[in-house]
């Protein structure tokens, strides 16, 4: 009597795990092109918002290497998206890490035009103090706006910094670290777009997956 | 205790009298963690809301099947399976807020106030009255999520329900509030510590409204002390 109330139990117990465990996974099955769809438009949607309106004419998540960033890009490997219109380049799109952020590190999206200007800068992830260092989010503030247009000679080089470091980009009121570090991963972006520009804008046929490794 | 109680006694217990959030505490962590916008709230408070009414329901209808001694394990699967269910529901039909409240959707397994609900009551009880408990214990919830990530959001950055078009479309953004662009409000109010604050202010609240309600007679000398500590 005793062992067939257990088995009984063990019973209940396992028919209700396997109905729970078959429920999650039709729905599952059910929503996943669904939710992969939606993570692939918000990336798109992010990346067209930091590209000149119009001009391409490929998708950039189609056409993606990997690159060594070396001391520039914050992280060993980082992804480059490439975007075309035609077979002449319009931009490049890196994802570099910001190592020295107030609470951790932040992921940028940057993209590099081919003129070397920036088209936008994007915060992809932060741990920053809420109401001081997310003001790096665009729906908190405009400060990353501020990026657009900019470039290695406007801004000049030494201008590159916050203006409590006498430069030209603001900091915002109560957190000075994190645009500081921001402002000198864009410029480190900058740079090593314009060492490795020739082989990141390269068509890709003629692209190696390893541009130049590069030692800081 | 099981009972006598109607459904307008079970509303009334699950919104205000018997509230899981400021009467019993429970599901402290989602309520601390999430409420840093009104909209944050809202969306925590009505997917705690869809999971406690469906496990309710769940857990009601096999009460009689499940033997005391696996219930808490059967328990637990229900919730669990329902919180993934709403996860991923979330994730593909409002991806943008799950971008937001991503990360504490999975909290609501472990937010006592659910598995409290199925142990105290709709292992007890029929499924209607299960599902308007469910109910209403989740509005109860949602209320004081809500209230108090609108407190937060308020006395931090001066806003009530920006990003409210996340959760219920495009035509809701008229309900955003904003105290004027340059609002330099109290950061402590959006930091964890300004969580306790906040929910502390909101029991006291409800403490004093209680009293009053309780003890026309004695309003004066009852409730000054605690005016001026709720104020204070």
């Amino acid at each position: 009597m005793k062992t067939r109330s257990i088995l009984l139990a063990g019973f209940v117990l396992g028919s209700f795990a396997i109905s729970g465990v078959a429920l999650v996974a039709i729905t599952h099955e059910a929503v996943e092109p669904r939710i992969a769809d939606n993570q692939y438009q918000a990336m798109q949607r992010k990346l067209a918002s930091i590209l000149p309106a119009g001009q391409a004419d490929n998708d950039p998540l189609q056409d993606r290497i990997q690159v060594s960033g070396g001391g520039l890009l914050g992280t060993d490997t980082a992804q480059v998206y490439r975007v075309h219109r035609g077979e002449t380049s319009v931009a490049v799109i890196l994802e570099p890490v910001v190592p020295d952020g107030y609470a951790g590190p932040i992921r940028l999206l940057v993209s590099v035009l081919r003129d070397g200007s920036l088209g936008g800068v994007r915060v992809l992830s932060h741990h920053e103090t809420p109401g001081l260092g997310d003001k790096i989010e665009e729906s908190k503030s405009d400060w990353v706006y501020g990026f657009e247009g900019r470039s290695l000679t406007d801004p000049p080089r030494d201008q590159w910094s916050v203006k409590r470091d006498g430069g030209y980009f603001d900091q915002f009121t109560g957190a000075t670290i994190t645009p500081r570090s921001i402002v000198r991963a864009v410029k480190n972006t900058l740079l090593y777009v314009e060492r490795h520009g020739d082989r990141l804008f390269a068509p890709a046929a003629d692209t190696p997956d390893q541009p130049a490794r590069e030692s800081s | 205790m099981t009972t006598a109680k109607g459904y307008g006694t079970l509303i009334g217990d699950g919104l205000w009298s018997n509230n899981q959030m400021l009467v019993a505490l429970l599901g402290l962590c989602p309520l601390l963690a999430t409420t840093t916008s009104a909209t944050n709230g809202l969306g925590m408070g009505l997917a705690t809301t869809v999971v406690v009414t469906c496990s309710n329901g769940t857990i009601s209808l096999v009460r009689n099947l499940v033997r005391p001694e696996i219930r808490i394990p059967v328990f637990v699967l229900v919730i669990a399976s329902f919180v993934t269910l709403v996860e991923l529901i979330m994730q593909a039909f409002f991806y943008e807020l799950h971008l937001v409240l991503g990360l504490f959707i999975s909290l609501i397994v472990v937010n006592c106030m659910i598995i409290g609900r199925a142990e105290a009551f709709a292992s007890k009880n029929r499924l209607d009255r299960a599902l308007v408990d469910g109910l209403a214990v989740g509005l109860g919830a949602t209320l004081v999520l809500t209230t108090l990530g609108g407190l937060r959001e308020f006395v931090a950055q001066g806003t009530l329900f920006s990003q409210i078009h996340l959760l219920l479309g495009e035509g809701a953004r008229g309900l955003t509030l904003r105290l004027g662009e340059d609002f330099q409000g109290a950061l402590i109010a959006i930091l964890p510590p300004g969580a306790f604050i906040g929910l502390g202010l909101l029991i006291a609240l409800k403490n004093l409204i209680d009293t009053r309600l309780e003890r026309p007679t004695r309003v004066r000398t009852v409730t000054t002390p605690a005016v001026s500590a709720a104020r204070s």
